[in-house]
């Protein structure tokens, strides 16, 4: 665009093409590849070769500062014996399965009330994604405050409104400390469910309603045969993004509840960080880590191909 | 979606269940901002109405900023969060401009694999990458984050931006280079402009992307100068059994105005950047 006419005035390449370095960068192969030299390298040897290593890792008895011992495959033989480890893997599939659920109806609840017409539309929805911008740690300090055990706000309404007579320990107790994660997590991630269906929502024809009206179906015949079949492929790639992520979800545990108590809230990241970092057993930790592996390849592969489809 | 008429339609329709996803999501802000104003004598007073502020201070910010490094943490965040946005953009400028774009040997493997370690979550790879980072003898620098926060950042924006390039027409392009513009000029004189609202989308979602990250910085940031935000008030303000509610919230308030407000500037770019991956037109 900036190349003014005295280019164009260039004389004809000369038959036969003179083999310059300029002319073999132009090609499209050796320009594409030289493009993507530094971010392949990078991500070779910051996500494959870490990738890699963690593998050959699980099958170590490698303590922190130490040299490894080559053990095959008796990390993962202990875990089948661990008890706390089959815990956990029920844990993180409660976890993912219900916070999924959760957050897929309360999402699609949000995108169907965000969808209707109404003033300060667009400052309702920046305010509706707070949640999921602010640092989850950061919010989950709130919540841990929320759900203190002496002090909590939501105690203190429900005291106050009759509903409980006594305050529930939130964080203390097994099965509530599972509704709080649940529950966090559903809060920080309905958001992103609720503005990406708002956005597919918005790209259905208003005119197929309409039509559906005029052929007399009820609401509950367009939701089902409109709006349902014509955000299925937002909705799938949303579930199949959160459901990754929720799965291998760190942060929000660890803070909350540290795992606890008695590991009822531990899910595979924070065991694997339990025993690879605070206990420094980086052989049992990868194992534990690599654990997550089967379920989440699947998802990855799934999404990758769906991603690419067309 | 056509319900009752009329307000008390529109009411329970679109009022009631609004207002009731506003609180629900604000309600944690709300929270946040009255308990850093609220004295001790109140916040650990299970007599006291606990909704309103009754004698408002602003102590705990002052012991926050004085009796803590937050300042130093806030500078490591955004230091950490700017340079590994702009490393994050130019690599993932670089990657998705062919991979969109041109037509060469090995593409299809390459855009699997942006797309598959876009997808690797954190936790497959903290430990193995501890150890490497030992190995580099980078333990407690913020080179470290500097240099494993990117590998969350670049699979993102390359995808985020593949999007966005393919979008362009490709006659553009080609009337370039008939101009005789090179590949290179190409890109950044024709194609980039175009897609500033995508690179905008992608930068603004590294940014918050990199004020989020806690696990590699927990691992790799163990004095408190080094520290980023999350991971200096969790270790810093809550000590043992001790928590500093008050200069907790204060923190975890101040940690997200950078991102709000970057947030607030940019709300359309951020959104689309979102529901870019999911919607296809």
């Amino acid at each position: 665009m900036a190349v003014g006419p005295a280019s164009l005035a260039r004389p004809a390449p000369v038959a036969g093409r003179p083999f310059t370095l300029k002319r073999v960068l132009e090609r499209e192969g050796v320009f594409s590849w030289l493009m993507l030299t530094p971010g392949v390298l990078f991500l070779l040897a910051f996500v494959a070769y870490p990738f890699f290593y963690g593998m050959v890792l699980s099958l170590q008895d490698r303590k922190v500062a130490q040299h490894g011992v080559f053990v095959g495959l008796a990390n993962f033989a202990l875990l089948t014996q661990d008890a706390v480890f089959w815990q956990v893997t029920r844990n993180t599939f409660v976890y993912t399965a219900v916070a999924t659920a959760l957050k897929m109806a309360g999402g699609l609840a949000l995108a169907l009330v965000m969808n209707q017409q109404f003033r300060g539309k667009n400052l309702a929805r920046a305010f509706l994604l707070l949640p999921f911008i602010v640092p989850t740690v950061l919010s989950t300090v709130a919540w841990m405050w929320i759900l203190d055990p002496t002090f909590s706000v939501i105690n203190w309404t429900l005291v106050h409104t009759g509903l409980i007579r006594e305050n529930f320990s939130w964080l203390g107790n097994a099965t509530l400390a599972m509704v709080s994660i649940i529950g966090v997590n559903t809060w920080r991630g309905l958001p992103f469910y609720g503005i990406t269906l708002l956005a597919g929502l918005q790209t259905i024809s208003p005119d197929l309603y309409e039509a559906a009206a005029i052929d007399g179906a009820s609401i509950t015949q367009r939701f089902w045969h409109i709006t349902m079949p014509l955000i299925k492929p937002v909705l799938i790639i949303v579930t199949m993004f959160s459901v990754i992520f929720t799965f291998s979800d760190f942060q929000l545990p660890f803070i909350l509840t540290h795992g606890g108590p008695a590991n009822a809230t531990h899910l595979f990241a924070t065991y694997a960080f339990e025993i690879g970092t605070t206990a420094g057993q980086l052989g049992m930790g990868a194992a534990v880590a690599l654990a997550m592996l089967p379920a989440l390849a699947l998802l990855i592969v799934g999404l990758t191909l769906y991603l690419r489809r067309d | 979606m056509v319900g009752g008429r009329g307000l008390g339609g529109r009411t329970l329709r679109l009022y009631l269940p609004l207002a009731f996803f506003l609180v629900a999501m604000l309600f944690p802000f709300y929270w946040m901002a009255i308990t850093s104003i609220k004295p001790n004598r109140e916040l650990y007073n299970a007599k006291i109405m606990p909704l309103i502020v009754h004698q408002p201070i602003l102590k705990h910010y002052v012991d926050l900023l004085e009796q803590t490094n937050f300042l130093t943490w806030t500078y490591n965040t955004l230091l950490v969060a700017v340079v590994t946005t702009v490393i994050s953009l130019v690599i993932g400028t670089m990657m998705a401009y062919p991979l969109a774009r041109l037509n060469f040997p090995g593409a299809a493997v390459v855009a699997i694999g942006v797309a598959a370690t876009y997808l690797v979550p954190q936790p497959l790879l903290f430990i193995p990458m501890s150890d490497i980072i030992n190995t580099l003898d980078l333990g407690n620098t913020l080179t470290a984050v500097m240099l494993t926060y990117p590998t969350l950042l670049i699979p993102f924006c390359a995808w985020l931006l593949m999007g966005y390039f393919k979008s362009v027409p490709r006659e553009l392009e080609e009337a370039a280079r008939i101009d005789g513009a090179s590949r290179f000029q190409a890109m950044t004189r024709v194609i980039l402009p175009l897609c500033t609202p995508g690179l905008l989308s992608a930068g603004i979602f590294a940014f918050t992307l990199a004020q989020n990250e806690f696990l590699y910085a927990l691992i790799f940031l163990t004095t408190s100068e080094v520290r980023t935000v999350p991971v200096g008030a969790i270790t810093e303000l809550i000590r043992g059994d001790v928590f500093y509610w008050g200069q907790l919230m204060a923190a975890a308030l101040l940690g997200s105005i950078p991102v709000a407000l970057i947030y607030s500037f940019f709300v359309e770019h951020y959104v689309a950047g979102l529901t870019a991956g999911a919607v296809k037109n």
